[in-house]
């Protein structure tokens, strides 16, 4: 059960970790000063939820290995992040629609685990699910201002839609690993968190006149550590640090 | 209010009744009378210090992707966020005294406004986040300090909340390099090239000497200012070196010595051509600061607007 606690927590951790480092690369470069004050504290948040997962990943595993050595020592393939979080931010319509379907995602996922059978991770649920709850607020009233704003917001938002939404299936992949868990109490069904996500991006998406793209193309493998090319440049940068200068203090 | 003052009184009256409030220690507030030139000094003084938290942002921006752990990352996010924050606080008080954000951003971009140059420089190594914060931050709040005190009341209030925030910034600065000078050689050694690099710049902040001061003697009896530039500059020197001396680290001026009779720190020549080449513009960082600042508001062009369409929309949604 260790080793599948471990692996849950591995998808939970880098998801806010690599969506963390993702919108802070935005810092200083909103499109308002508002939004660089908001996309900021979004990122903290994320990296504050990695920090508090990924210490009790390392605890979970009982190899020694702390917070810092799980989120900049690991190879590129044992990231089990999800694809979605990992694509580049492009233009602020591509990041808030990333941010989004992560969030519609998050926030129906913490809900549920805020009655963890693990009093751990129901705990750090319970803080994380606070700050979700904003960042969802703030990334579907984007989504629906950008759909119903201006031609050119609408068309931008939708082609940000059509590009990221083959990611989707990946944020709801399971396998033996939630299985066991599942059984224990320790996760919530993901059928449920999916039905969720489809009521959200639904709703939103009607208000914000925007459309599901109609092809069925699908992209996954985070979970299982098979990424796209922008990981390896993303930890290239993420990890520098601790890969020249091993083993110090910092 | 303003109005009915100008009609009742003589512009020498008004301004004797400003000078007195002044003198007494009397806040001026948005609708008061002031004198133009007052004014002026102030939108011309608070839009620089927001544009410099602005372009600011920048050069510590730059390492947060690359932080060294978790800690410092979120740390370091939360500085820059800080420093966002006070960006807004002052474009709201130069708000106040009649400047449109807009106006005055686009005055940032077009080269017409300053910014600290201190920004002009790069951040080329972790260390530099610890200098920056500890050099740069340090300088800054020699000269934010007295400004709590600031005659003009929107300005002397943002100035509290701002200084209590920088002085988190100057520790966590001061923590990183300590942490630094205390580690392996090549961490001592990263410690030392960026307070060799960050020294000068940051004597520079404080301004030209009091001689070459233009704007200093209207400022002060304004109580806008309330020290020179070379008495902000003395107190920082007295303040920082022992602090360099404590963690091991050489400040990088050969004519450094403390004087037993002054109980002041005396040192060697600053160099003013550099100084003033970056502020005309000839900084290792100058072009790429601004064309950062400017393409950050291109491209937020469309967002903009659409905020503004969808606005317009859920308004007249709301009357039908």
């Amino acid at each position: 059960m260790k080793e599948h606690l471990f692996e849950y927590l591995l998808r939970l951790g880098d998801d806010s970790l690599i969506l963390g480092h993702r919108v802070s690369e935005w810092c200083g470069h909103g499109p308002i000063l508002e939004e660089d004050i908001a996309l900021t504290n979004i990122s903290l948040d994320l990296i504050g939820q990695a920090t508090s997962l990924l210490k009790y990943a390392g605890e979970v595993e009982g190899k020694g290995r702390d917070e810092d050595q799980l989120a900049f020592l690991r190879l590129e393939h044992d990231y089990k992040n999800c694809l979605l979080v990992e694509q580049l931010n492009g233009d602020f319509g591509m990041t808030i629609m990333r941010q989004f379907l992560f969030d519609a995602y998050r926030l129906p996922l913490f809900e549920a685990l805020i009655h963890s059978s693990d009093s751990q991770l129901a705990a750090i649920a319970e803080k994380s699910l606070k700050e979700t709850k904003y960042h969802y607020r703030h990334s579907a009233e984007w989504v629906i201002r950008l759909g119903d704003g201006t031609e050119e917001s609408h068309e931008r938002i939708q082609k940000a839609v059509n590009s990221l939404f083959k990611y989707h299936v990946d944020l709801f992949f399971t396998n033996h690993v939630d299985d066991a868990l599942l059984k224990e109490g320790i996760v919530p069904e993901m059928k449920a968190i999916h039905n969720k996500w489809m009521e959200s991006v639904k709703n939103v998406f009607s208000e914000a006149t925007l459309e599901i793209p109609s092809n069925n193309w699908e992209q996954s493998g985070g979970r299982l550590g098979r990424h796209s090319e922008h990981l390896g440049l993303l930890l290239a940068e993420m990890q520098y640090m601790q890969r020249a200068y091993p083993n110090m203090e910092w | 209010m303003q109005l009915a003052m100008e009609q009742k009184y003589s512009q020498e009256e008004l301004e004797k009744r400003f000078q007195d409030k002044i003198d007494n220690d009397i806040k001026i507030e948005p609708n008061d009378w002031m004198p133009d030139a007052y004014r002026k000094t102030l939108v011309r003084q608070i839009s620089q210090h927001a544009h410099s938290e602005i372009v600011g942002m920048l050069p510590e921006g730059n390492w947060i992707t690359r932080a060294p752990n978790l800690r410092r990352k979120a740390v370091l996010l939360a500085k820059v966020q800080d420093e966002a924050g006070h960006g807004l606080y002052l474009y709201s008080a130069v708000e106040t005294l009649g400047a449109d954000r807009e106006e005055t951003i686009d005055d940032l971009h077009s080269g017409k406004a300053k910014y600290s140059s201190i920004f002009n420089y790069p951040t080329l190594t972790w260390a530099d986040m610890g200098a920056v914060g500890w050099l740069v931050d340090g300088a800054a709040i020699m000269n934010q300090v007295p400004l709590c005190r600031c005659s003009y009341g929107p300005y002397a209030r943002a100035m509290v909340r701002v200084c209590k925030e920088e002085s988190f910034h100057q520790r966590q600065g001061y923590e990183i390099i300590a942490k630094l000078a205390q580690g392996t050689p090549e961490q001592k050694e990263m410690a030392q090239d960026a307070l060799n690099r960050f020294w000068w710049p940051s004597l520079m902040m404080f301004g030209p000497n009091d001689d070459d001061s233009p704007n200093s003697a209207l400022s002060i009896k304004w109580k806008i200012k309330r020290f020179s530039n070379d008495e902000l500059r003395q107190q920082f020197i007295d303040v920082t070196v022992p602090q360099a001396e404590l963690i091991g680290l050489t400040v990088p001026d050969k004519d450094l010595k403390f004087n037993e009779e002054t109980g002041h720190y005396e040192h060697g020549p600053i160099n003013w051509d550099e100084f003033w080449e970056v502020v005309k513009g000839n900084g290792p960082c100058n072009e790429d600061r601004i064309n950062t600042r400017r393409s950050a508001k291109e491209n937020g062009e469309w967002v903009r607007a659409a905020a503004n369409a969808f606005a317009e929309k859920r308004k007249m949604r709301v009357a039908v």
